[in-house]
């Protein structure tokens, strides 16, 4: 029964083709002559691509290619769309200072601003700043990620900002039927937008709620618009895929804090390299009292609060 | 004949400036060269101090009140007193103001430096080396990067901030800030 060899594309290396490969076959088969005539020349090879894994240099380059044509039209400007892979040897970290945190939501805006999140409706943001009572403690069952106030930090109250902890054993990644998300030697959890299906099922999983969801057509106005932008990163999403922090990978990867970092008025915010023993998030981890979040589900983050006093 | 000098000349200026260029590496540009983005541990190793690396911000003197030699030449009275001028400060003055006035901090002989308690001046670039007498704990972290604010390259060149460019060091503790807007509720979201 199993289809003469030669006749559908195989994976190099593969003995026989599976299942899966000879559906994706004889879908790109069946439905490659109807789609093409009715997509014309957009998003047909994306439609039909293999995954970002299998594409080879070439491969990648036009599809980076085509990308940046297609957001430089849609936005009126010079997009650039970068894959840059990890840096060798490197391994990020993350610290947060809760002693310094004053909950004045800069870091919130400026992720939106450099990562190109959808403003109003959906609203979507990566970091969502927890307030909660000192004489609780970290404790979820009275933090408030909605508090007003005229000024911040309001007496009997601490902060405390919650992103991706780019976990080492990341709950959203086993989940991912696809794998559409998964985790980069860095260290950090990238999703592939044009890959996820928008199941959910990762948001689910996440118990940081670092996870959102696209439900409708983003809303991002040309203006606001970054343009600087990374595959698995910042560049715009579609509706319906899952997207969250990645350490601001178009900006850590080519060496540059990431915007929270840089935003935060109180330098509660630190990163750098972990294998690096001089760098100031290595420097924190060794004289600091460090704790992650949530740590009793193993999910061992690579997010670290601290109280540096 | 003529034209050509000046070409010849940009020639070699691009010639000179190329390696110059790539020295200050992904500093200075956006866009990343995979191979030769590689972190510049060697220059960071070699056990240099932070302190090596620093780059601050000027000090944020207010309008037109440095050099203070422009009123100040010489020592003054020594005597800690109201002072006619400087109301800004004084009426704001919250630093351990109980025990301490101008001249525990600024030098009475020269008013352009600072001096630490030893007598020693100190420059107002290099202010944190006054501030780290008392605060030595902050210093160490300071100059390891734990304690204040960064922005740059975390694997390179960086800005650094002066104790003084983010606290006032004549009222030190930082003010309470409007916080931004809250989240959207899920509720108040359109369908």
């Amino acid at each position: 029964m199993s289809p003469p060899k030669g006749l559908l594309p195989v994976l190099n290396g593969a003995e026989e083709a599976g299942p899966g490969h000879s559906r994706r076959a004889f879908l790109q088969m069946a439905l490659g002559g109807a789609a093409v005539a009715a997509l014309g020349a957009c998003g047909v090879e994306d439609l039909l691509r293999k995954h970002l894994h299998e594409l080879s240099k070439e491969e990648l380059q036009a599809l980076l290619a085509r990308l940046e044509k297609k957001y430089s039209a849609q936005y009126g400007k010079k997009v650039s769309v970068a894959a840059n892979a990890a840096l060798p040897g490197v391994e990020f970290g993350y610290g947060l200072d809760l002693s310094r945190c004053i909950g004045c939501r800069r870091c919130v805006y400026a992720c939106v601003r450099e990562n190109n999140t959808s403003r109003k409706n959906p609203q979507i943001q990566w970091i969502r700043v927890l307030e909660m009572d000192k004489e609780h403690g970290v404790d979820l069952q009275h933090a408030n990620p909605y508090y007003e106030a005229e000024l911040v930090p309001r007496p009997g109250h601490f902060y405390m900002p919650v992103q991706c902890q780019q976990c080492r054993n990341p709950p959203c990644v086993k989940v991912c039927p696809v794998k559409a998300t998964w985790k980069e030697p860095d260290g950090i959890v990238v999703i592939d937008y044009d890959w996820c299906i928008g199941c959910r099922c990762c948001t689910a999983a996440c118990p940081y709620g670092a996870r959102k969801f696209n439900w409708a057509e983003p809303d991002l106005s040309a203006e606001e618009m970054n343009p600087v932008t990374h595959y698995l990163g910042n560049r715009p999403r579609p509706r319906g895929v899952v997207e969250k922090c990645t350490f601001c990978i178009q900006r850590s990867r080519v060496g540059r804090y990431p915007a929270c970092v840089e935003i935060c008025p109180v330098g509660a915010r630190k990163f750098g390299d972990l294998r690096d023993p001089q760098s100031e998030i290595r420097r924190v981890m060794e004289t600091k009292r460090v704790f992650v979040f949530k740590e009793d589900l193993a999910t061992e983050p690579q997010f670290y609060y601290f109280y540096a006093t | 004949m003529r034209s050509r000098g000046p070409r010849s000349l940009l020639a070699l200026l691009a010639l000179l400036a190329a390696p110059a260029a790539a020295a200050t590496g992904p500093a200075a540009k956006g866009a990343p060269a995979p191979a030769a983005d590689a972190p510049a541990k060697a220059e960071k190793a070699g056990g240099a101090p932070a302190e090596d690396l620093i780059q601050a911000e000027k000090p944020p003197f207010s309008e037109g009140i440095f050099p203070c030699s422009q009123c100040h030449q010489g020592p003054g009275d020594s005597k800690r007193r109201e002072l006619a001028f400087h109301d800004d400060v004084q009426s704001t003055f919250d630093h351990d103001s109980e025990h301490r006035w101008c001249l525990d901090c600024h030098m009475n002989a020269s008013r352009d430096v600072l001096h630490l308690a030893n007598g020693d001046a100190v420059p107002f670039t290099e202010s944190y080396r006054l501030c780290g007498q008392c605060h030595g704990d902050k210093y160490r972290d300071w100059r390891v990067g734990v304690h204040g604010k960064r922005v740059g390259m975390w694997n390179g060149q960086k800005t650094y901030y002066l104790c003084v460019n983010c606290h006032n060091p004549h009222s030190p503790r930082f003010k309470p800030l409007k916080p931004e807007p809250r989240p959207t509720r899920p509720e108040e979201m359109k369908r």
